[in-house]
């Protein structure tokens, strides 16, 4: 078997036994990340000298017995994570040249675990798409078939996963965006409760649903990357002070018994045939683990839709105003005056759906639009958060397609925001009510994967892992990788 | 309440911005020191990277705590941060952090003393914290701007008035009382020409007896206490007299020019119309315990009106003196110090009032620079208390002991400064005084009473100004009558 058709989990195994060493593995990732990705275009960075350092750091450590718990382990950070003396784009022209001169916390948490950082990966701008074609460094292609979206806005981080450039990779999920590439990539994808993973030093799009979290090939190898980004940090005030349990240590564990919650207005949408046959056989398969299925109601689930684009693009009209040209940055070509400056760097800083964001956001949160628009959305989100609350009362976790079909083509919806908004019709919720959500393969559809959701209560992460574990046992569409 | 052309009168609220004296920034662990080189106090946060994040600086919610219950308000429990957004080079995140709907302060009053001797009671909407931006720089950048982020992120309350405000005097007094309580809490040091105090002033004009609010102005730039009530009186004026020539008044933010004592209307771009406010989703709102807040209060200082209080019933101060020494916390603690020392409380206050004011002004220095220590001006008290040395002399003596810095005693003895209060040596002085001016005697004997003070002159001159006047006084009339 080939070094990079096996999972991180083995890897590991790999290096603890000495079968390979961490510079043979990272020069393998970066010898592949050379021959294909200019196609894929999954990087937009690769940071080819920094990981050959750290591979051989990881190298001696292992000699010397003092090896760290992912120590060697080749991964990728989305390029919204800050890290330190790299570039950091956020995929945008405004960020193009700006060289982080701090690491986030995740990028410290796992590079003092030991892993090695190929690069930084594509992502929508600013994390604002689902498509990953609004990136300023080009679209990334579907490994499974280059004419499709790999799904955004962790589309490179997902793009890189499939087509095996990275044992695993960080990315971050604020209406979908880990779970909707994970689905359309054939990867298993989780988002974390809100504020398990610290924000600090990943760049903000809505402070309040964005939350990092992994892509990998399982739900094990996600298990062991989550917990290793998770916990408290003081330099968050929005991270929660709650222990993280070993997602590894219930993996195992049989799901007999557990409840199963099928919400009703989420079948009741005019799905492909292939979406509902896939996720038919996924409820039989863990009905065939010993798993009780329930229909529930979540009757201000609609709401999420309208809600999202309301709150997402208010807070992210504030958090893009330090794009302002002054400090650091893209900055216009001779300004004239202040006014100019701000106006031309922020017009030729960002992309179209940054823009159409940022006016959304600042007119909803006008002098006489707040009441109407803001504030309404913040209590219709408490209303669809409250739904949860209830339902979670009699089941463990929520099942639901991830997406409403497989990838489409490149350029097919990207002139259409609102068909583009649709895709993330299942995956909002979670965010808007905080709570864990993972998405894994459950099927495929003309060559192209299909992923399935579940959801979970506050901080049930390691219920989630299992529960998809447990699917993966005895399912195989996640080993399942394209030729690339 | 001042009536302007007998008719109108002015409707005035202050806005007080308190620079918070903590060690570190409001949201991050950058000093706040004054007067560093330009962006040398500005950390990753401070220059809003992309990523970082806001976290409280807990002090800021006791000092804001402590000033809640000085102006008798109620304390917020939760209390929340907002976004205020507008875009300003020295506005790094392109908002500001503050509060909106939850202030941590809300409510209180402030009983402020007038010039007649009567007192008014201002209402505080509120006091809210927020952090300050940084400084623009004009100069020495050839045609461009500076932009120094030291003061950025820096802690600042605002606190917030009623419209109880009826003309420049009483938001003066308000202003000095404002001042006074944030001193003595010691949650600033207030110093207005440094910035870490500044009043921005809201004016409208009505016609006397109505019920109707005019059109306000809010004033700003104004750092002095002077300046405040300049600016408040130019604008009464000025809307008096726009009105009286059938203009309206605009609603707008006006810049005070204290050169050339005027306000003008700030351009549109210095100021956004809208601030889009929304709940900081960065930090959660703050619950504050009952048993913190309780535990503040029970620890704060006496507060200058309770100090004042105290120095009528203790010290048997008049008002006047009791509120003049109690308006500054350092200034009261003087005072004590040299009362305890001279035990003499109505000599000291005169004593420091007068000669320790004139110096200290003379200088431009604080009572904390005073050259002559609170003890040491209690002992030249106890001094003339004693007798050892007349008040006459005492004024020479603290002269002295200002230019020089030298001890009290140390001078007395050193310049043999010691009053004569040896009767035998007085009645030498006194008989060697009415034998060399025969001529005055005999006019004082035919009745010329004025010349006694002639012949007191001329004994303390022989004694050099140490004889004891009242000792004088009585031997000499009894030796004149001899």
């Amino acid at each position: 078997m080939k070094l990079h058709e096996l999972s991180l989990k083995e890897q590991l195994n790999g290096l603890i036994e000495g079968s390979f060493s961490s510079t043979e593995l990272t020069e393998h990732y970066l010898n592949r990340i050379s021959n294909l990705d200019k196609d894929l275009n999954s990087y937009i960075t690769v940071t080819a000298d920094l990981a050959l350092q750290q591979a051989a750091l990881s190298d001696e450590r292992y000699k010397s017995s003092k090896a760290l718990p992912l120590d060697g382990i080749p991964i990728a950070h989305k390029d919204i994570f800050c890290t330190e003396d790299v570039l950091t784009t956020c995929g945008s022209k405004m960020l193009s040249n700006f060289k982080a001169p701090y690491s986030s916390t995740v990028v410290n948490k796992l590079s003092s675990e030991g892993v090695v950082i190929l690069g930084k990966t594509n992502m929508d701008e600013f994390a604002m798409g689902s498509s990953n074609e609004t990136s300023f460094f080009g679209p990334v292609k579907n490994p499974w078939n280059k004419e499709y979206v790999p799904g955004g806005s962790s589309g490179g981080s997902a793009a890189c996963v499939s087509a095996q450039l990275a044992s695993a990779a960080t990315a971050t999920d604020t209406g979908g965006s880990i779970r909707q590439p994970a689905a359309l990539c054939g990867l298993t994808g989780i988002k974390p409760t809100y504020g398990r993973v610290s924000r600090y030093g990943m760049i903000a799009f809505a402070s309040s649903l964005d939350q990092g979290g992994v892509l990998a090939r399982s739900a094990e190898d996600s298990a062991i990357l989550l917990e290793s980004m998770s916990g408290h940090d003081p330099k968050d005030s929005t991270s929660l002070k709650e222990e993280v349990p070993s997602f590894l240590d219930s993996i195992d564990s049989s799901i007999n018994g557990i409840k199963i919650g099928l919400p009703k207005e989420f079948f009741e949408r005019d799905l492909p045939e292939y979406v509902e046959s896939s996720t038919k056989e996924a409820i039989e398969t863990y009905k065939n683990l010993g798993a009780e299925i329930h229909e529930i109601s979540l009757p201000n689930v609609d709401l999420s839709l309208p809600v999202y684009y309301i709150i997402a693009p208010a807070e992210c009209s504030a958090n893009l105003s330090r794009y302002d040209g002054v400090r650091y940055g893209y900055r216009c070509e001779d300004p004239k005056d202040i006014e100019d400056l701000y106006m031309r760097t922020r017009e030729e800083g960002f992309g179209s759906e940054v823009k159409r964001r940022v006016l959304i956001g600042t007119y909803a949160l006008s002098a006489g639009y707040y009441d109407a628009y803001y504030l309404k959305a913040q209590k219709c989100r408490r209303l669809v958060a409250n739904d949860f609350s209830k339902a979670f009362e009699s089941v463990d976790v929520i099942l639901s397609p991830t997406t409403p079909g497989t990838s489409f083509k490149s350029g097919e919806k990207s002139n259409d925001p609102i068909e583009m908004y649709l895709q993330d019709i299942f995956t909002i919720p979670a965010n808007l009510a905080g709570l864990p959500g993972i998405s894994f393969p459950c099927g495929n559809h003309d060559g192209l994967p299909l992923g399935v959701q579940l959801v979970g209560n506050s901080l049930q992460e390691a219920k989630l892992l299992q529960a998809a574990h447990q699917f993966q046992k005895v399912t195989d569409w996640h080993n399942k990788f394209p030729e690339v | 309440m001042t009536i302007y052309n007998e008719s109108w009168e002015a409707v005035i609220g202050l806005e007080i911005h308190v620079q918070l004296a903590t060690n570190s920034k409001l949201f991050s662990g950058a000093s706040t020191n004054f007067g560093a080189l330009p962006n040398t106090q500005a950390c990753n946060i401070d220059l809003a990277l992309p990523g970082v994040l806001p976290v409280l600086n807990e002090e800021v919610l006791k000092m804001a705590v402590k000033l809640g219950k000085a102006l008798n308000a109620n304390i917020n429990s939760p209390t929340s941060f907002a976004r205020k957004n507008y875009f300003y080079p020295d506005l790094p995140k392109g908002y500001q952090i503050s509060q909106m709907d939850k202030p941590i302060v809300e409510g209180g009053f402030l009983d402020i003393e007038l010039e007649d001797g009567t007192s008014k009671r201002i209402g505080v909407t509120r006091a809210h914290l927020e952090e300050d931006a940084g400084k623009s720089l004009h100069e020495d950048f050839e045609g461009q701007s500076g932009i120094d982020l030291n003061r950025s992120g820096t802690p600042l309350i605002e606190i917030v008035s009623e419209p109880d405000i009826s003309s420049p005097k009483e938001a003066i007094a308000y202003l000095k009382s404002i001042h006074s309580i944030i001193r003595y809490l010691e949650i600033s040091d207030g110093n207005m020409a440094e910035g870490s105090m500044r009043c921005d002033a809201n004016v409208s004009v009505r016609k006397l007896g109505s019920k109707e609010l005019g059109t306000r102005t809010e004033t700003k730039n104004v750092n002095s206490f002077r300046f405040v009530e300049k600016a408040i009186q130019y604008e009464i004026e000025r809307q008096i007299s726009e009105i009286e020539s059938g203009n309206t008044i605009t609603q707008e933010t006006r810049l005070y020019d204290s050169q050339a004592n005027t306000t003008r209307p700030m351009r549109t771009k210095e100021y956004a119309n809208d601030y889009r406010y929304f709940p900081e989703p960065d930090l959660l709102p703050v619950v504050l315990e009952d048993s913190f807040i309780k535990e503040i209060h029970e620890d704060m200082p006496e507060m200058p009106t309770e100090k004042k209080l105290r120095f009528i019933k203790e010290y048997g101060l008049s008002e006047y003196d009791s509120s003049l020494l109690a308006s500054d916390k350092d200034l009261a603690n003087f005072f004590e110090t040299v009362a305890d020392e001279s035990k003499s409380a109505k000599l000291s206050a005169n004593w420091i009032m007068g000669e320790l004011s004139a110096e200290l002004n003379k200088e431009n220095l604080n009572i904390l620079n005073s050259k002559v220590s609170a003890k040491q001006l209690g002992l030249l008290i106890k001094r003339i208390e004693d007798s050892t040395i007349s008040g006459k002399i005492a004024k020479d003596v603290f002269e002295k002991m200002w230019s020089t810095g030298n001890e009290i005693d140390a001078i007395i003895e050193k310049e043999g400064l010691q009053q004569v209060t040896d009767l035998s040596e007085i009645e030498t002085m006194v008989s060697k005084v009415i034998n060399e001016n025969p001529g005055q005697l005999q006019q004082y004997l035919s009745g010329k009473d004025r010349l006694f003070g002639f012949f007191v002159g001329q004994v303390m001159k022989e004694s050099q100004g140490k004889a004891n006047p009242s000792q004088v006084n009585e031997i000499l009339k009894k030796k004149l009558k001899e």
